[in-house]
């Protein structure tokens, strides 16, 4: 099957996805298996590789990108909604 | 890959070497753009620079850079010889420029409009010097070029929610097979660090370069406060989230990643030469025209410059590689592309675009033209930091 999410390092605990997932879709990417969306993701946004529990690291290029807000679930959207900036609040 | 390592440069007297071999005609003033133009139209072959500069900014900081960048045209490793058309008055003037200039190891006229004869017949030398230069570099032959003496920069700009994700990866892998090859990758637009001090400054070759880092990251960030007050936070912008972006740091990693992972060896100023080899940081603007100014002036031979949304952006005298972020800008401007970094969303493996990006490289360095190239869609501006007076 084609691959419809992209893991840019291998460190990583979130990938993109390449075209958008529905709820209860397979994501496919080569080295990734059993991966189901549990929510709706649109493209070019990021699906959680592995749980992350709530103030853990959303880790992107290898990289500490954000953090959780609260338990984020393997195979569900991530984005502003559950991760917050160690920065800027944005 | 050693294989296909076969490339070719001009040697200048420094040792150091250009992949082109042009005739540069460059402007020391904004007053003198239809004169430069007029030689551009008589003499195609040669590379003709006007800008929006020269005079009109009293600011030590803008006067440093106006002269670091033209004298950095001039001394560009591509550039064989140079016509340099002046005013009279401007504070670029000839007589500043050369000083600054000093011995640049390679054939120099010098014109001012002032003093030969107005602007038609500052043309009508300024072309005819340019043939006679064309004439005397057409028998300089190319010789094989190692590829520590290859300088390559890192641009993106008109990024889309892909950028980050396909085109400067794939560059980064190239930034770093350079580096292991012994190259020197440049890579700046500091604002576009904000967010990534602590990943950056780990990857210091030492103390003094992880505090420098650290340093411009920090000023960047205290000018975009200072310049947008409350919105410094729309560096990254609602357009940004929708793309999936949710944090600067996420935004920043994937501007960043263009310059692979290697040690950073050394952080220079805007348009300053280098003195080490291997990753290379620059103290400079996001802005493109500007960033690839710097680069170049820096001493880049070529620049690779991903897109997503798609630029025409070319640069005087340097090949630029475009890698599109996706395969529908790739389709979209056909004549301003060179790759496909969205065959990575299709399937394509990283390691093989990785390859045939070197392989191109191997092509452009030795003399093929990228597409900006072919269609001279040359861009010409630098940075500033106060406004004219």
């Amino acid at each position: 099957m084609k691959a419809n999410i992209l893991v840019i390092h291998p460190c990583d605990n979130v990938a993109v996805v390449l075209t958008a997932l529905a709820a209860g879709e397979t994501a496919v990417a080569a080295g990734i298996e059993g991966l189901t969306a549990v929510s709706d993701i649109p493209a070019s946004h990021k699906i959680a590789l592995a749980d992350i529990a709530a103030g853990g690291a959303v880790i992107k290029y290898g990289e500490t990108v954000a953090v959780s807000t609260r338990d984020i679930k393997k195979g569900e959207w991530v984005h502003t909604h559950n991760l917050e900036s160690k920065r800027w609040k944005r | 890959m050693e294989a296909m390592s076969g490339i070719t440069g001009y040697l200048r007297p420094n040792g150091g070497f250009g992949i082109r071999n042009h005739v540069l005609v460059l402007a020391t003033v904004s007053c003198v753009t239809g004169v430069i133009q007029r030689i551009a139209r008589e003499v195609p072959e040669a590379v003709c620079v006007p800008h929006a500069w020269g005079c009109g900014r009293g600011g030590l900081r803008d006067v440093q850079v106006l002269l670091r960048v033209l004298a950095g045209m001039v001394h560009h490793p591509n550039v064989g010889a140079v016509v340099l058309i002046g005013l009279g008055c401007e504070v670029s003037n000839t007589k500043t420029l050369a000083a600054v200039i000093g011995d640049a190891g390679k054939p120099i006229e010098v014109l001012n409009v002032q003093e030969d004869g107005g602007s038609l017949a500052t043309a009508r030398k300024g072309a005819a010097a340019a043939r006679r230069l064309l004439e005397h570099l057409s028998t300089q032959r190319r010789v094989p070029l190692s590829w520590d003496k290859v300088f390559a920069g890192m641009e993106c700009g008109g990024s889309d929610a892909m950028s980050g994700v396909t085109a400067n990866v794939a560059i980064g892998s190239v930034a770093d097979w350079l580096v292991e090859q012994g190259a020197t990758v440049i890579f700046g637009e500091n604002t576009e660090m904000i967010g990534t001090a602590h990943v950056l400054a780990r990857r210091a070759k030492n103390e003094a370069v992880a505090r420098q880092i650290e340093q411009l990251i920090d000023r960047a960030e205290r000018l975009t406060h200072d310049i947008m007050g409350d919105m410094a936070s729309l560096v990254i912008s609602p357009g940004n989230m929708d793309g999936g972006m949710s944090t600067i740091a996420e935004k920043a990693m994937g501007s960043i990643c263009k310059g692979g992972t290697s040690t950073i060896n050394q952080v220079v100023d805007y348009g300053e030469p280098p003195t080490e080899h291997g990753l290379i940081l620059q103290d400079g603007p996001g802005y493109d025209g500007d960033s690839m100014t710097g680069l170049a002036v820096s001493g880049a031979q070529l620049l690779f410059f991903s897109t997503g949304r798609g630029t025409p952006a070319g640069f005087p005298g340097l090949p630029v590689i475009k890698v599109a972020s996706n395969s529908r800008v790739y389709a979209a401007m056909p004549d301003d592309m060179d790759v496909n970094a969205g065959a990575l969303i299709e399937g394509k493996p990283r390691a093989a675009l990785r390859d045939e990006m070197i392989d191109l490289m191997v092509r452009v360095i030795n003399g093929e033209p990228t597409q900006a190239e072919r269609h001279g869609m040359d861009v010409f501006t630098f940075m500033t930091v106060h406004p004219p007076f």
